[in-house]
């Protein structure tokens, strides 16, 4: 082992950055062994004024230090803390485990307790009771659950979903594999709304400023109020939505604009791409937007479109970009070149990752338009010139078989140079189509805000109905939204939650989840989508369809027959027969948008006139304005599991906040400490003002940011939010404006004498030392399939002094593709809600103590200043055939089965951690404390019955869904035959959208999973252990451009 | 010096010498079997339900198959505890003002279900399958011992770890033929040993490694 670790160091020289662009591959450098170890005079001074880790930088500037993969600048630089860091399991248990006791204290009543503990034993059972049906539902067998298709409403395209149902309640969000638009694939969002089903902090009531009262009598008051309105047309009435694209709540919609024809429609939310519509209406005369066909794209162009973010409208995208790149499936791999103006997941799964600031953007893609020839001829910075170059050579080598995707947070202009590229390029009709826009009426959503707020100041509107959305939360500040919204006479608004925008309404109706109403929806590529409910509502939740035929005295209808209603009176599902099939099937079948017929002008203004820039003042910094990765623009804020999961690129979790380059942070001595638990990070706040409105932020450096940008996420800061989400980050929207939404010149950064304390997970669990991650480029691969295993021969199989054991039936594995994985952590959310995961918290996080089972370690390539590329490893339990765990269990709770799994006995557990001390892997979890709530009511309902919900001083870990494995063991059992190749699928491979992950019986030769294995680009983790883990992972191969590549990529 | 003891201390000395030893062993040997015990385990106590259904009356002397009833024996986990609309399936025509019926009625009425006290309870980290047992050739009997003789419910097994894994390490000495499965009355042949072993192979049981593995039962 010691031997190992030697050689590797040898090999892994100094890192060769590029010219500054960061879309260098780390190459071999020298036989100069790195750093380390080796002592430092800056960085042994260690925690000083000057911290020691602006001084790694400095040194790693200088080129001495630098690992090819790593997770955190700590560990980059190779800080003395991060070091002591490593070396423990669970670094601050010691001095914490209960604040207010002493740790002998705490001893005392451990040893107290275990010992009355073990009279417990000898207890009776409490009684339990069993309640039958009085008449049993005809399908209906207790303990076998059923699957209904419905789908999650979200801007940009729904999710198809299949939902799991035991005794009728919902418990597991799956994909629906038949819906043409994901393929079966799902997103962290959809995941985790069965938790936001069961939120106990959702609204409940109908309130009238704040008092309960009835829905009928919320009816009785708005008729009085309404027929003022249509005295005079609905001339002070306003509605504002999010964007609607329900038909049939546009029909409604439409109806209710009919019988007040004065009233006028507002839409908004924060995810407004007003660029994207803009272009349209100007290049294409009409609204349209692109759908993507990647499956036909070999080289692709991203201006900062982060296709590969978890989103159901991304599901599709995902699946057919990692497809083309795998190698097994004989497809000739793609190409990205990703501009990105902050680290994202399309950037570090992209072979050229090409950062710059948001003002530079267009000016790229006006370079590459004209080197390719639309538009007028640009001059570009020196610094792109030669990537331009490339670029453009690339595309138009591939005329028709290439795409230039332009992101939403772009401005019209770019937008407009995309599809133009596209339509010179040959794309359009082949990798890109042009479809009518999945809303019902699509708008330039902040155009029509502002104009809702003027006349709400000029006191024009006596009643606005808010339905959905929180724009008192959500709209930029310089609206002041809020203090308009104050000067209406009548406020009503109808959402989830009570939150912002209810305070400031007189009427707040509670909104029905989607797992609890009937409606309708498209899919990203405009496939109607039936929502079907699981549920009746919890509380008294009413749908946007009941809400607006209360509005148009249509009270006494439900949502089922509102929505019915109106596909009676369309073509396609006019007939019952074509309903039921509809509803089972969870979709209408082709009934995608239609494609085509749409053509660009070629000679738009946005193509040829530059946006004018302003030349900022020196010294500050632009800013960019995101959704935020795990919690959208807020409306999950409530939601712990999406609090909780660690963010693709920072691994930050519960919080928010400026994000930094290195190098910026370097000029303005910001650092980020990592405090002594490994998941606390002490960093300075620093306070962020843009066109005079302030706020504080804590800066937070993020290798790929870059420089000269500060990146804020929307969707925290939140005050009313509910338990879990209230005060966790802070508000960007507080200096966001109408008029520069996402992207804005002229921040000014100052610092403060304020530090905050941020959770994150980059550094937890580290597996020290070692090969993890195996990459090199489609061309290597090649000419040298088997560079892994001539690297490192495979530890032979009869190293142990036992004599092997012999797996006759069936041997369970796992493989996950590195090079499909895309970091969206769908798989972490759904492991979470198959396994009864629990959250923990923020103060727990710090203290490294997440539960997740099988948690994303993301890895920056390259330099730390401009890093090349990420890989992300998704990490559950290896099932080692040698498990270090199983030896070293006083109690045997943890042994293997003799199907190879490594069994984890709940009931035998007695808390030692000594398996999780003894796992190199770092995949095992301990319920520290009670953190399962196991008093809220509404949350027993969502536990999957399968599995047993831990308590306090039980270690857990990955089983790799052994309820799922039984069940389907059970039911090929009485069958009498095999489990069939594909029939048990794991709650992470379910969930990926990428297929990165298979699970079957390796002993079967012809099964995926072990045809998997017997790839060249198979490799295990720590395999000079001999642990055998039975989980192992096929490398990254990216495809560079050979002109843009310095030398050989193999990363030793 | 006179002695301090007296002769007959040295019996004493070694008897509690030794007999310390049996003391613990016995004390030991007496705490597992009184968690073995009945008293422990719950075997063979009758327990209150809302309604004294008797099974000796319904399987004994009516003749109903266990399936009339426990419709998802042979499908899933549970076995099903039938809804009050199988009950009024028969009590509506006879018994029907019995006062003995009157929760059956009730709960068929106002439609809350009866609540019946569980009788074979096992801890709820156990995941028991009746479906794959039954069609595995396991009879009821073997587990819920003549419930055809029963006036009310009680547990004849004890239902502990130790009593699972005998049958999981030796299932041959339990397998009956598939068409006995639901007889009550069946008792085990004298040439067991070699039917067993011979239904085993026909019914493809798993192996002991198999059986005995904790993820079997635990989850």
């Amino acid at each position: 082992m010691q031997q190992k670790k030697d050689r590797m160091n040898d090999e892994v020289g100094p890192i060769q950055f590029g010219s500054g662009n960061g879309f260098s591959l780390p190459v071999l450098g020298q036989d100069t062994p790195t750093t380390p170890e080796s002592p430092d005079p800056i960085a042994a001074g260690s925690r000083d004024a000057a911290s020691s880790e602006v001084l790694a930088f400095q040194k790693s500037v200088e080129g001495k230090s630098g690992k090819q993969y790593w997770r955190s600048i700590d560990e980059w630089a190779g800080t003395p803390e991060f070091e002591a860091y490593v070396k423990r399991e669970y670094p601050s248990q010691v001095e914490v485990i209960v604040d207010p006791f002493s740790r002998r204290r705490f001893l005392q009543l451990m040893g107290a307790s275990l010992a009355l503990a073990g009279f417990s034993s000898c207890a009776y059972q409490p009684k339990e009771e069993l309640l039958p049906y009085v008449r049993q539902p005809e399908e209906i067998v207790a303990g076998k659950p059923l699957y209904f298709a419905t789908a999650m409403p979200m801007s940009g395209g729904a999710a198809p979903l299949l939902v799991r149902s035991n005794e009728g309640r919902p418990t597991k969000i799956e994909g629906n594999p038949e819906h043409p638009a994901t393929l079966g694939g799902t997103d962290i969002f959809s995941q985790a709304s069965i938790l936001g089903l069961y939120d106990p902090e959702r609204s409940q009531a109908v309130t009238y400023t704040g008092e309960i009262h009835s829905w009928s009598s919320f009816i009785g008051e708005i008729r009085v109020a309404l027929g003022v309105e249509k005295s005079n047309g609905g001339q002070g009435l306003r509605i504002l939505t999010e964007p609607v694209i329900s038909p049939t709540l546009g029909k409604q919609i439409m109806d209710l604009l009919k019988l007040y024809p004065n009233a006028t429609w507002y839409q908004y939310e924060s995810a407004a791409s007003d660029g994207a519509f803009q272009a349209a209406q100007e290049v294409f005369g009409e609204p349209v937007r692109p759908i993507y066909h990647f499956e036909k794209a070999d080289r692709i162009l991203s201006l900062d479109a982060d296709f590969l973010a978890s989103h159901p409208k991304n599901l599709r995208y995902i699946k057919d970009y990692t497809k083309k790149r795998n190698p097994e499936a004989g497809n000739t791999p793609n190409r990205l070149y990703a501009v990105e103006t902050t680290a994202t997941a399309t950037g570090g799964n992209s072979d050229h990752r090409i950062p710059m600031k948001p003002s530079e953007v267009e000016m790229f893609a006006r370079g590459v338009a004209a080197a390719i020839g639309v538009g007028a001829a640009a001059e570009v910075p020196e610094a792109f010139s030669l990537m331009i170059e490339e670029v453009a050579k690339d595309l138009k080598a591939h005329r028709g078989s290439s795409l230039v995707i332009a992101g939403d947070e772009q401005p019209a202009a770019v937008h407009a140079l995309a599809y133009a590229m596209n339509g010179a390029l040959g794309n359009a009709g082949s990798t890109v189509v042009f479809t009518k826009p999945l809303e019902v009426n699509p708008v330039a959503q902040l155009n029509g805000l502002r104009e809702l707020v003027a006349d709400m100041q000029q006191r024009k509107v006596t009643t606005l109905i808010i339905l959905g959305g929180n724009p008192v939360y959500a709209a930029p500040a310089d609206l002041n939204f809020a203090g308009a919204l104050e000067s209406v006479q009548l406020r009503i608004y109808h959402g989830l939650y009570n939150d912002e925008t209810s305070s400031y309404c007189h009427w707040h109706v509670p909104e029905a989840h989607y797992l609890e109403t009937w409606s309708d929806t498209r899919a990203y590529d405009g496939t109607i989508s039936i929502v079907q409910p699981l549920i009746a509502p919890l509380y008294q939740g009413k749908s946007k369809h009941e809400v607006l035929a209360a509005i148009i005295d249509q009270s006494d209808h439900t949502s089922y027959e509102i929505v019915r209603a109106y596909w009676k009176s369309q073509g396609a599902l006019n007939t019952e027969a074509s309903w039921r099939q509809a509803v089972h099937d969870g979709f209408l079948k082709e009934s995608a948008l239609p494609a085509g017929g749409l053509t660009a002008k070629q000679t738009s203004g946005l193509l040829t006139n530059v946006t004018p820039q302003q030349q900022p003042a020196s010294n500050t910094f632009e800013v960019n304005f995101r959704l935020d990765p795990t919690i959208h623009d807020g409306q999950f804020a409530n939601n712990g599991w999406l609090q909780e999961l660690p963010k693709t690129m920072t691994k930050l979790t519960w919080d928010n906040a400026a994000f930094f380059s290195p190098r910026d942070a370097r000029n303005l001595r910001l650092e980020n400490s990592m405090g002594s638990s490994g998941g606390d990070f002490e960093v300075d706040v620093v306070e962020l003002e843009l066109a005079g409105r302030k706020i504080k932020a804590p800066a937070w450096i993020l290798p790929g940011q870059p420089d000269g940008v500060v990146t804020l996420h929307l969707g925290y800061g939140r005050t009313r939010a509910g338990h879990v989400g209230t005060a966790t980050g802070f508000n960007a929207n507080l200096i966001r404006n109408t008029g520069t939404p996402w992207n804005a010149t002229g921040l000014i950064v100052r610092s403060t004498a304020e530090r905050y304390v941020m959770a994150q997970t980059q550094t937890h669990h580290s597996m020290e030392g070692w090969n993890l991650v195996h990459e090199t480029t489609f061309d290597e691969y090649r000419e040298h399939p088997d560079y892994i295993h001539e690297e490192e021969p495979p530890t032979p199989r009869d190293l142990s002094l036992f004599p092997n054991w012999p797996y006759n039936g069936y041997a369970w594995g796992l493989a996950i593709d590195l090079n499909s994985c895309v970091g969206c952590s769908a798989c972490t959310v759904a492991c979470q809600s198959e396994n009864n995961i629990p959250v923990v918290g923020k103060e727990q996080v710090m203290m490294s103590r997440e539960m997740h089972w099988i948690r994303i370690d993301r890895y920056f390539t390259g330099s730390g200043d401009n890093p090349n590329g990420s890989v992300f490893q998704p990490v559950p339990c290896m099932h080692c055939e040698n498990a270090p765990c199983e030896v070293v269990c006083p109690v045997g709770a943890t042994v293997h089965s003799a199907e190879g799994t490594n069994d984890m006995v709940y009931n035998r557990c007695v808390g030692t951690r000594y398996c999780s001390n003894n796992c190199p892997y770092k995949v095992r979890r301990f319920n520290f404390l009670l953190f399962n709530d196991w008093t809220s009511a509404s949350l027993k309902l969502l536990r999957n019955p399968e599995v047993t919900v831990r308590s306090r001083g039980i270690m857990e870990k990955c089983t790799y869904c052994i309820q799922r494995i039984q069940n389907a063991k059970i039911e090929s059992e009485k069958e009498n035959r095999l489990v069939r190749d594909g029939e048990i699928v794991t709650a992470c491979q379910s969930a990926c959208p990428a297929d990165a992950i298979t699970f079957g019986n390796i002993n079967d030769p012809n099964s995926k999973v072990a045809k998997l294995k017997a790839s060249k680009r198979n490799y295990s983790l720590l395999d000079d252990l001999n642990t055998r883990p039975r989980t192992t992972y096929l490398s990254v191969l990216r495809n560079p451009n050979p002109a843009l590549k310095p030398t050989k990529t193999e990363n030793a | 010096m006179s002695q301090i003891f007296h002769h007959s201390t040295n019996t004493l000395a070694r008897v509690t010498i030794f007999g310390t030893l049996f003391i613990i062993v016995g004390a030991l040997f007496a705490i597992a079997e009184f968690n073995r015990s009945n008293y422990i385990t719950h075997a063979f106590v009758a327990r209150e339900q809302p309604v004294q259904f008797s099974h000796k009356h319904h399987v004994g002397d009516v003749g109903l198959d266990c399936r009339y009833c426990h419709t998802s024996v042979e499908k899933a986990a549970s076995a099903g505890i039938p809804p009050t609309r199988v009950c009024m399936n028969c009590h509506s025509q006879i018994w029907k003002d019995s006062p003995y019926l009157e929760p059956v009625r009730a709960s068929f009425r106002t439609g809350k279900p009866i609540r019946w006290t569980k009788v074979h309870d096992l801890p709820d980290f156990v995941y028991f399958n009746h479906s794959i047992h039954v069609s595995k050739g396991v009879g009821c009997s073997t587990c819920h011992g003549r419930v055809d003789q029963m006036p009310l419910m009680m547990q004849v097994s004890p239902l502990q770890m130790e009593w699972c894994l005998d049958c999981h390490r030796n299932p041959e000495k339990v397998l009956r033929p598939k068409s006995e499965i639901f007889n009550m009355a069946w008792t085990v042949p004298s040439d067991q040993a070699e039917r067993g072993k011979r239904l085993a192979k026909e019914y493809n049981i798993q192996s002991k490694a198999v059986l005995e593995s904790c993820s079997t039962c635990h989850r």
